[in-house]
């Protein structure tokens, strides 16, 4: 296939960026998005020019560095795929891709295609995790959990911190990461001795970094790699709610 | 044998060591411990749990990764789980099973001390990953569900679908989360360790590279803890992360560090096959998923061929024209068979021309069977009376669904084919490194202060290690094992003062860094980093991989060596030192991995013996399999950096008091 690409460029967080225009001409559908990135940079190279940094490791859709804005979705055009995980079969030849970063102000640009989202571990730092230092824990079966509730929790901590979320919503809000993280601690029973605590810690944490508002539009759950429902959000709301209302 | 290499394995019965020498190891007091400082390099499941620990326990803890966040190490792709001795299912599992086959797994070439001592703490890692809000899988009555994996006869592998690594890295990375929160880690993200420094031969701190800016900084800490994890990368394609790298365990190597089993490494039989050139990794699809698919290739050539060719499908293929090799050669293990001899044989089938794909470099996994079987569960328990194929098929489906939906969804995703509906097709990748830094009981490398755990150390599973217990290994290291034994050192410590950065051997290390760095900048060659990490990836695959012999062994050393001059002086490294620059990057991984080839195959060389992941093809049995030797080779292989690329070999010889060393079948 030959592929046009206009890709983001912007040397650092202080230089204004522009998008530059490439062309592939051997793109095989067999590639992943990041393959072709890779035939890409290779050209680049050996033209002497430099190539575009972007943020990827794991390559299996799993440990949420990949982050590419593509033809205006956070990951593609695909549902519930990563942009590692994105194949080039999902493109026509003469397809004209556009590749951004990640947008928003919580997510600073740092090179090209790849954003700061340290953010993301403030917000955990504030609250996300259970108090218990190593050697404080019971026997793991002295606390039965229900099939239902741990399958439901698992769903929620399949989360991978990409940030495709706050990409996709327009006021870069970063609830439903957030959410996810409160609600599995929430339904279990290992959390609930902060669960009021925590859900007022990350919120608080979350709005001093700047992410916006969430005015349940609900663009994070439908361009979210690991479909992460709304559900979570509005189980955070409760947990929010009652927990202003005790603190009061 | 050398008296160099002491691995410092307290006295008494075995099942006493460690329970001894916890209640006997000498303490650092509180109001000392705020005054220590450690570094922990690498926060995957090693590193986060050692530096979360660490800080509990009240040092001050600086903790470094080159991703954007610890939630984003290599671990995290980790997907069928973990072991532990908890025997939850009753069925006869124990401290000394598990410890008996992790060393029997290991093809006899692990020591005996270290390997108990992590059966011991197994079963405390389940306990403080759920108390973290772990989401292991349950059963209805709300217990921990259990799997069994590869080279064992009893369910102990603890799971969360087929994402085990995410939850556990999750909760490790929350509990280092946690500690940075309170003030008591310093988390540099984006940063990579470039050197170690040692002052009067003792680990001091770290010059490391902050990723974004290109700066190089000063770090200092009474003690320096590795857990960089494993080198799979040197062979270009594995499964391993794209930025998994040798580079800070193969800097305590050249500081004094011995590396250990360099050759031993662990090629995973169920792995995407090769597509292309483009390839830039290959997928595991998790071992788990042999518990239920049975492997096979055609029982005859001319299917095989036809098969290649794209005129027949595998569901074409009868019963009785196919060939379940593993079933047929180890009827007692099946398709559970270890890592090591599941990969060969599967190499065996197609080097023999029973390969399907197009390159005839894989084979069959089928979950054909499985999916009527579970259907039939299903059916009894739905109380369906005679149902017919079709109903099976539904019903089985939705429990492979629920059993490794997420394993059947990525297949399809990367090649195209639904596996619910035809046969996948798998071959072997590389996977894991049971090599690494050697270190002692403590976890210490041969550099006092220098500590290395998690894959990055060379410890716990010999020659072979068996599926779900490089997990195991990381958190016991990291939650149970190193904040004890670092403590042995440090409490020795407690008077030196922190040493000031602008001490000379800062200055000196930061300046050798930099000329490195500007080396490589300057090559401005005509070759990119890749095409030199691609050739290295092949010589290493073909020579070193999955069979080696002694002739291609000293083939590949003189073409690493001759790669490796080519790469320094026609590497092109665009862009400079000072910015974010990932070809730089790169550029210093494969020059390390440059090193390493050769060392890899001068250990395997080295070694007349096949064990576990090393298999000589001089040394076989008439029907195949690996034969071991003994009396010569029960050793670990320590080896000492002497000058540029000269080694010593250190031999620590390995015995076994608690087990009765055997051949090692599965048959
Ligand atoms: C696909 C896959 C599936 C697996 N599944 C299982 C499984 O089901 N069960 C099982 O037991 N094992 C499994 N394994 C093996 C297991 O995941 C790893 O062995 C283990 O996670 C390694 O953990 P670690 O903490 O030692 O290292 P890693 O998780 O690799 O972490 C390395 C850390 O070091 C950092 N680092 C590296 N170099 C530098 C440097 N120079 N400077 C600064 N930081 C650096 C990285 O940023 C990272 O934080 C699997 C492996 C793969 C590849
Ligand atoms: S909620 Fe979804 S989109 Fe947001 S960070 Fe998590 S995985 Fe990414
Ligand atoms: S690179 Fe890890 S999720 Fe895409």
């Amino acid at each position: 296939m030959k592929i046009t690409l206009k890709v983001w460029r912007q040397k650092n967080n202080a230089a204004k960026g522009q998008f530059e225009t490439y062309k592939l001409d051997h793109v095989s559908e067999d590639m992943s998005f990041l393959e072709m990135f890779d035939v890409l940079n290779e050209q680049l190279i050996n033209e002497g020019k430099e190539p575009v940094v972007f943020d990827h490791d794991c390559r299996e859709g799993i440990c949420g560095s990949c982050s590419m804005y593509i033809n205006g979705r956070p990951h593609g055009p695909k549902n519930a795929v990563t942009t590692c995980q994105l194949h080039m079969r999902s493109f026509k030849d003469g397809d004209i891709i556009v590749v951004e970063p990640w947008r928003a102000a919580a997510f600073p640009v740092l090179k090209d295609l790849s954003v700061d989202r340290s953010s993301f571990d403030r917000i955990m730092s504030a609250g996300g995790f259970v108090s218990v230092n190593t050697g404080n824990a019971q026997d793991a079966n002295n606390l039965p959990i229900g099939k239902e509730i741990a399958d439901e929790a698992f769903s929620s901590a399949a989360c991978i911190g990409c940030g495709a979320c706050v990409a996709a919503c327009k006021n870069a809000s970063a609830m439903l990461f957030v959410s996810a993280k409160v609600s599995q601690l929430a339904l279990l029973p290992q959390g609930q001795p902060e669960a009021r605590k925590r859900v007022l810690a990350m919120v608080n944490q979350m709005d001093a970094e700047g992410f916006g508002a969430c005015t349940n539009t609900g663009a994070c759950s439908a361009e979210c790699p690991k479909e992460i429902s709304l559900s979570n959000i509005a189980r955070m709301n409760r947990e929010y709610l009652s927990a202003g209302i005790i603190a009061e | 044998m050398s008296n160099i290499l002491d691995s410092k394995i307290p006295e008494g019965p075995i099942d006493q060591k460690w329970t001894k020498y916890k209640s006997s190891v000498a303490l650092v007091n509180p109001a000392n411990k705020r005054s220590i400082e450690i570094i922990v390099v690498g926060t995957g499941l090693a590193g986060a749990s050692a530096a979360a620990t660490l800080a509990e326990m009240g040092y001050k803890v600086k903790a470094f990764c080159f991703q954007d966040s610890p939630r984003r190490a290599h671990s995290i792709a980790a997907q069928g789980g973990i072991n532990a001795a908890k025997n939850y299912q009753n069925d006869g599992d124990s401290v000394f099973r598990l410890f008996y086959d992790t060393i029997k797994g290991g093809d006899y070439r692990a020591r005996e001390g270290n390997v108990h001592r992590l059966a011991e703490v197994s079963s405390s890692i389940i306990d403080q990953c759920v108390a973290q809000g772990v989401p292991f899988a349950r059963e209805y009555g709300g217990m921990l569900s259990n799997r069994s994996f590869g080279g064992t006869q009893v369910q102990r592998t603890f799971y969360a679908a087929g994402q085990t690594g995410q939850q556990l890295l999750l909760g490790a990375y929350s509990a280092l989360q946690r500690q940075v929160g309170m003030g008591n880690v310093t988390m540099h993200t984006r940063h990579e360790m470039m050197d170690v420094v040692t002052i009067d031969g003792k680990a001091r701190g770290i010059i490391a590279r902050d990723l974004v800016s290109g700066k190089l900084e000063r770090h200092f800490g009474h003690a320096v803890v590795l857990a960089t994890g494993g080198y799979g990368n040197v062979f270009f394609l594995s499964t391993n992360a794209m930025g998994s790298n040798v580079t800070a365990a193969w800097k305590a190597h050249k500081k004094g560090a011995f590396f250990g089993n360099p050759c031993f490494t662990q090629i995973h039989p169920t792995c995407i096959p090769v597509s292309g050139d483009h390839q830039s990794k290959l997928t595991l699809m998790s071992e788990s998923l042999r518990n239920d698919g049975r492997i096979w290739v055609p029982a005859r050539k001319e299917d095989a061929e036809a098969v290649r060719a794209g005129k027949l499908k595998p569901n074409d293929i009868t019963e009785e024209n196919r060939d379940y090799y593993l079933e047929r050669r180890y009827p007692a293990f099946g398709n559970l068979v270890p890592r090591d001899v599941a990969s060969r044989a599967a190499k065996e089938r197609c080097d023999a021309g029973f390969g399907v794909n197009k390159t005839g470099q894989a084979v069959y996994l089928d979950y054909a069977a499985a999916i009527e079987r579970y259907g039939k569960i299903e059916a009894t328990k739905k109380n369906l009376n005679n149902p017919d194929k079709a109903t099976l098929i539904v019903l089985g489906k939705a429990v492979v669904k629920e059993k490794y939906g997420n394993l059947f969804d990525m297949y399809e995703q990367i090649t195209g084919v639904n596996p619910y509906n035809e046969p996948m097709q798998i071959y072997p990748a590389v996977h894991y490194t049971m090599g690494g830094l050697w270190v002692d009981y403590n976890l210490m490398t041969t550099v006092p202060g220098l500590y290395a755990i998690g894959e990055a150390n060379f410890s716990d599973h010999g020659a072979n290690r068996l599926g779900a217990s490089a997990l195991m290994q990381g958190l016991a290291d990291g939650y149970f094992v190193l904040p004890y034994t670092i403590g042995a050192y440090l409490s020795t410590d407690i008077r030196t003062k922190a040493i000031p950065t602008d001490h000379e051997a800062f200055v000196e290390a930061e300046n050798k860094v930099k000329a490195v760095i500007d080396h490589l900048i300057n090559v401005k060659g005509t070759k990119s980093v890749d095409y030199f990490h691609k050739i290295l990836g092949k010589i290493i695959w073909n020579e070193c991989g999955m069979s080696r012999n002694a002739e291609a062994l000293k083939k590949a050393i003189s073409d690493v060596q001759a790669l490796r001059a080519e790469f320094w002086s026609s590497v092109r490294v665009p862009g400079t030192a000072d910015e974010f620059n990932t070809e730089l990057e790169k550029a210093g991984r494969v020059a390390d991995f440059l090193e390493l080839g050769e060392l890899m195959c001068k250990d395997a060389l080295e070694r007349n013996e096949s064990c576990g992941g090393h298999f000589r093809e001089e040394y076989q049995t008439e029907e195949g399999e690996a034969l071991r030797d003994d009396e010569n080779f029960s050793f670990v292989s320590a080896w000492e950096l002497t000058g540029d690329n000269q080694w010593n070999l250190h031999k620590e010889e390995l015995k076994y008091e608690n087990i009765k060393i055997a051949a090692r079948s599965y048959k």
